[in-house]
């Protein structure tokens, strides 16, 4: 097999890496494909800390428990929130509630710091609540523009990718160090909801 | 060490998709990134946390399992519950003599290798936590996002337990536990000068 020495990879990487730092404004005219609404709803999600987040740490959660796990938030997490999406857009929009975003930081945060042994029916359920909960907020923050079922869809495919992967690799996990190095991810994501309870009731 | 081929191309797949990056729409909420980066930094930007939350990790690679895990699991929800206090505007008296008494003691525990009971351990490192984290959620910046902020802290704080427990790994070599216990010396007097300038 070819093989390529650790300098010239480095050399090669660093050019590769320096190029995406230096560039042009993105002209994609995604009016002309019609795939903007769907991009719009995908890149929400990825870019609200307060829905990714809990849903990384439910994929975790469920990686750490076993394959059967992983394969009932993969499906169970995207479909809930497609159903509370679809709710939430025939409800007048909503504010996110800061203190129950942090709640759920909490719940799942600590639940995989502490490598909870949960069946699988409780995990279930905890996946179907996060999808509705999240998804209404979602929709519900959508308004009633023609295009927001595409913006859900692509909401819902990119929860779909953010539970697989990490599931995925985490089902794979075998070693004690990279298990334990999980639930420390668990710890930093239920501190981060400690903090954000204390900020949110501080706010009032 | 030498990489496949398969590494390769996979590096060469990750530079494309990154080469083909399309704008984003989002942007719902403004000021994100700076919060995080604020966040992230606040940690790096003083010695006497850095040498702090270092200590913690060179500590427990010294005592080893369960300390290893214990420690880094257990102080970042410690550390937020002093964030908490600082965030709700409650004070703390003597937070920079705390800081600096965490660097002299976790210094000192590296040094001498003290191998104290688990709870004891665990309590000493959560007590110092509380002084960390108030600092860190005392300083939130106006107008910045608390949750990338908390995130930003809570993950540098974590790279720093990290790095001791990376650097704590010469430990199985002889010369290495005799470097780590300088190192906590080291550590002890950065505290020892932290303390002193603490002092009015």
């Amino acid at each position: 097999m070819k093989h390529l020495s650790v300098f010239r990879l480095s050399i090669s990487a660093t050019i590769a890496f320096a190029v995406p730092l230096c560039p042009t404004p993105a002209l994609a005219h995604l009016n002309s494909t019609g795939m903007g609404p769907i991009y719009d709803g995908l890149t929400h999600f990825l870019m609200s800390p307060e829905d990714v987040v809990p849903v990384l740490a439910l994929a975790l959660l469920a990686g750490l428990r076993g394959a059967s796990y992983g394969r009932r938030a993969l499906f169970v997490v995207p479909i809930a929130w497609l159903l509370g999406g679809l709710l939430g857009l025939r409800a007048s929009a909503t504010n996110d509630n800061v203190i129950l975003s942090s709640i759920w930081f909490l719940l799942l945060g600590g639940l995989l710091a502490a490598d909870a042994k949960l069946s699988l029916r409780v995990t279930t359920v905890l996946a179907a609540l996060l999808g509705l909960y999240h998804g209404y907020l979602n929709g519900s923050g959508m308004g009633a523009s023609g295009y927001v079922a595409a913006a859900l869809l692509g909401l819902v495919f990119a929860v779909f990718v953010v539970v697989a992967l990490p599931a995925a690799f985490v089902v794979r996990l075998r070693v004690a160090w990279a298990r334990i190095a999980v639930r420390v991810a668990g710890s930093w994501i239920a501190a981060s909801g400690l903090l954000l309870l204390s900020w949110a009731t501080r706010r009032g | 060490m030498r990489i496949t081929r398969q590494y390769k191309w996979a590096l060469g797949m990750a530079v494309l998709a990154m080469l083909r990056a399309e704008s984003a729409f989002a942007h719902a909420q403004q000021g994100q990134a700076a919060g995080f980066l604020t966040g992230l930094g606040h940690p790096l930007s003083g010695l006497d946390h850095v040498l702090a939350m270092v200590a913690v990790g060179l500590w427990g690679a010294q005592l080893g399992s369960p300390f290893i895990w214990l420690l880094p699991v257990a102080f970042p929800l410690v550390m937020a519950m002093g964030g908490m206090l600082g965030f709700m505007g409650i004070s703390l008296p003597g937070i920079e003599y705390g800081i600096a008494a965490s660097a002299i003691l976790l210094g000192a525990a590296v040094m001498f290798e003290v191998r104290p009971p688990l709870a004891v351990a665990a309590i000493l490192v959560g007590f110092f936590a509380i002084f960390h984290g108030h600092a860190h959620g005392n300083e939130l910046p106006m107008g910045q996002s608390a949750l990338l902020y908390s995130m930003g802290f809570v993950i540098a704080t974590g790279c720093l337990h990290a790095t001791g427990i990376g650097i704590g790994t010469i430990h199985r070599w002889r010369w290495g536990q005799t470097l780590l216990r300088v190192a906590g010396a080291v550590v002890a007097a950065g505290g020892v000068f932290f303390m002193w300038k603490a002092f009015p």
